[in-house]
């Protein structure tokens, strides 16, 4: 069975809980986790069940990084280290947004710890709301569509580069639609010393509005398209990237979803999927994808 | 002076009482006045004095949260911060509080920002009252040094399981040169046993900290740190006395009092200000006044019974603030006697004194003007609380 056990109250088609579930996959039994708020920590843990085989600890959202870094202090200190393995695992709010400072001062601090992102490019447990992950012109509930807005304004934030920035001797991304690579990635993350990072896409069939039976259909669409480009850097360097051989339009990752369907019937949006275009052609070009 | 005795910086004395007690880990941010401390523990670390994973962290936020990792993972836990250092944990220090983590923490009291002053008052550790931690005022460098083990000790009973604060006055004790005996390795040794947690985060038996919880069961979360707090109102007279037995010093428990048992007026306050009004009541005492002090040590939990049983004899009862809560125009000392006496006989009058905000010194005539403030009761004359020290070309 796996280390993340069935019973939690995730949704159908949870890709919180397929990440979960890899994680632990690829790490095994002697592993800590820390969790931030967020969809993960509070459908895991309805007091008095834990769905976690492994011990876990949440203590506020915008700390796991700081709370990971004590908890491999304490290891070390108290001669527990051993092969035990740290790993955090924060969605994209709690990553990108709230909680980049503490991430930030555990990365540069060098601690033995691993750090998984799993954007759902929204603050789903919250309802929807946009996050400094959430890509352009998806709607949501703080960055909606409507007569004057084809919804959030912004690019998605490059965490993946701010993180190899610090040095970082092993930044990777991943999606859930894709298993074994990413256990692979999550594991070769653990087993390399310092501290580590794996940007994981995780498509969220509630707040991205498409059938909970989707969601690795959809994960793959973001690869295919090269909405999401999966690749490892070492030291700073990109090492390795998926290739992409038949690589798709954008418009069939978007219009799967709800989240971009007013693109698709508001006036003048063709022009603007052309700039979502640009984003995949731009991925492609900066990473070697095809 | 005895033998033992050294002159050395209250933050050092600290540092040392740190050291001694061991840490596993330490995880703190530079902040004036507290930066000695962690300077001065640095260097312990630095020097290999410490067995000790010591964290220099990118914010007080971070430094409290690595120690919520660390203390869950088994580890015995030290911090230290003030004023603004202490506000950015507010947050964090719930967290620590529900999750039963004993970290310790010295406060080197400090006023808040705006406008921004890096001198001594308590608005910082008051302004945490209902976090959940345990607050000990100390009086003068040696206790806010003796505080540190007989706060581990108690944090870690296991029926307490709460995180503590030991306050001490910024400045005025943190970069005081005292003549103070540092805490002795082998005494330290007897009377602080290693931490060895019930629960902890270990993949050999797997737990959960921090679970969510709903309203069918949240409330019961609440009552046992309620309940948590009461065992610890028992216990921290029991480990002041098992720290005279050791040391031989004692503070106080809860409280303590000072010239109290026949005084009509009684003056309660709290941390280094303890000194300057034992020195105004033996000057009134030598004149015949009947002037007294109730020191209060233990701000949370609050020794409400013991406060009563020693407020028994007294026809008026003053309380001096360093802090203020703004719209109640009153300390929280103040608020806090007020509340502990209503359901009882004792019915005199409580009149609150604010003062010392900001770094303001509180000289000896200061107390002498209150203590003539008090007077006037007995003739209705009175104000219920005000600022004792407003200068007033400014007000």
């Amino acid at each position: 069975m796996s280390l993340l056990k069935p019973g939690h109250r995730g949704c159908a088609g949870c890709c919180d809980a397929l990440a979960g579930k890899f994680v632990l996959d690829a790490l095994g039994e002697d592993t800590i986790v820390v969790s931030p708020t967020g969809c993960l920590e509070v459908f895991t843990t309805p007091y008095p069940e834990s769905a976690w085989g492994v011990p876990w600890v949440h203590s506020l959202f915008e700390n796991a990084a700081a709370v990971a870094s004590g908890v491999e202090a304490a290891l070390k200190a108290l001669g527990r280290k051993n092969h035990t393995k740290i790993v955090a695992i924060g969605g994209d709010g709690a990553t990108l947004d709230i909680g980049l400072q503490a991430i930030s001062g555990a990365f540069e601090r060098g601690h033995d710890f691993t750090y998984i992102c799993v954007d759902n490019e929204a603050y789903m447990n919250t309802g929807i709301q946009r996050s400094s992950a959430t890509p352009l012109y998806a709607s949501t509930t703080t960055s909606p569509s409507g007569k004057v807005s084809f919804g959030n304004p912004q690019h998605k934030k490059n965490m993946p580069a701010i993180i190899a920035a610090h040095g970082s001797p092993y930044v990777a991304t991943a999606s859930v639609a894709y298993a074994p690579d990413m256990i692979k990635k999550v594991k070769k993350a653990a087993e390399i010393k310092g501290p580590t990072y794996v940007h994981v896409h995780a498509p969220c069939c509630t707040g991205w509005k498409f059938e909970g039976s989707k969601t690795i259909e959809v994960g793959r669409l973001a690869v295919e398209t090269a909405m999401w480009p999966l690749y490892e850097m070492e030291n700073g360097v990109v090492t390795n990237v998926r290739k992409l051989k038949n690589r798709k339009p954008v418009e069939e990752y978007l219009k799967v979803q709800g989240r971009f369907k007013h693109l698709f019937t508001m006036e003048g949006g063709s022009e603007e999927i052309k700039k979502i275009q640009a984003i995949a052609d731009w991925n492609v070009k900066h990473f070697g994808l095809e | 002076m005895r033998k033992s005795m050294v002159v050395v910086e209250g933050s050092y004395a600290v540092a040392h009482a740190v050291k001694v007690c061991k840490p596993n880990v330490i995880s703190a941010y530079p902040i004036t006045p507290q930066t000695h401390i962690v300077e001065d523990l640095s260097q312990f670390a630095a020097d290999g004095e410490m067995n000790c994973e010591y964290m220099n962290v990118e914010s007080e936020f971070s430094a409290i949260s690595a120690l919520i990792g660390a203390s869950a993972t088994g580890a015995r836990t030290y911090t230290s911060t003030t004023s603004q250092g202490l506000a950015l944990m507010h947050e964090a220090l719930f967290n620590a509080s529900g999750m039963r983590l004993p970290i310790v923490m010295t406060v080197v009291n400090r006023a808040l920002s705006a406008p921004i002053n890096i001198w001594n008052d308590q608005q910082d550790s008051i302004s945490q009252r209902d976090t959940g931690w345990i607050q000990l005022y100390a009086e003068d460098v040696q206790e806010s040094a003796d505080m540190v083990p007989q706060l581990f000790k108690l944090s870690e009973d296991p029926d307490v399981l709460l995180p503590s604060m030991a306050c001490m006055d910024g400045f005025i004790l943190s970069h005081v040169y005292e003549p103070v005996i540092l805490l002795e390795q082998g005494l330290t040794d007897e009377y602080l046993p290693p931490y060895s947690p019930e629960f902890m985060l270990d993949p050999k038996n797997p737990m959960s900290f921090g679970a969510f919880a709903d309203p069918s069961t949240y409330t019961e979360f609440r009552y046992k740190q309620e309940k948590a707090m009461g065992e610890a109102l028992k216990k921290i007279e029991e480990i002041a006395n098992e720290f005279k037995d050791i040391y031989g010093r004692y503070y106080g428990g809860l409280i303590e009092g000072y010239a109290l048992d026949d005084a009509e007026i009684v003056i309660m306050a709290m941390g280094s200000v303890i000194g300057t009004i034992k020195d105004t009541i033996d000057e009134l005492r030598h004149d015949g006044e009947s002037v007294g002090l109730l020191k209060v040590r233990s701000f949370r939990p609050f020794p409400a019974d013991a406060i009563r049983a020693a407020l028994k004899n007294a026809k008026v009862i003053v309380t001096l603030d360093k802090n203020i809560s703004i719209g109640k125009n009153e300390g929280a000392l103040c608020t806090e006697v007020k509340a502990c006496l209503h359901n009882t006989d004792t019915r005199v009058p409580v009149i609150g004194f604010m003062l010392g905000h900001g770094g303001r010194d509180i000289p000896m005539s200061t107390i002498k003007k209150i203590i003539n403030k008090a007077k006037l009761v007995e003739k209705g004359i009175f104000v219920e609380s005000e600022f004792a020290d407003l200068r007033e070309d400014l007000a």
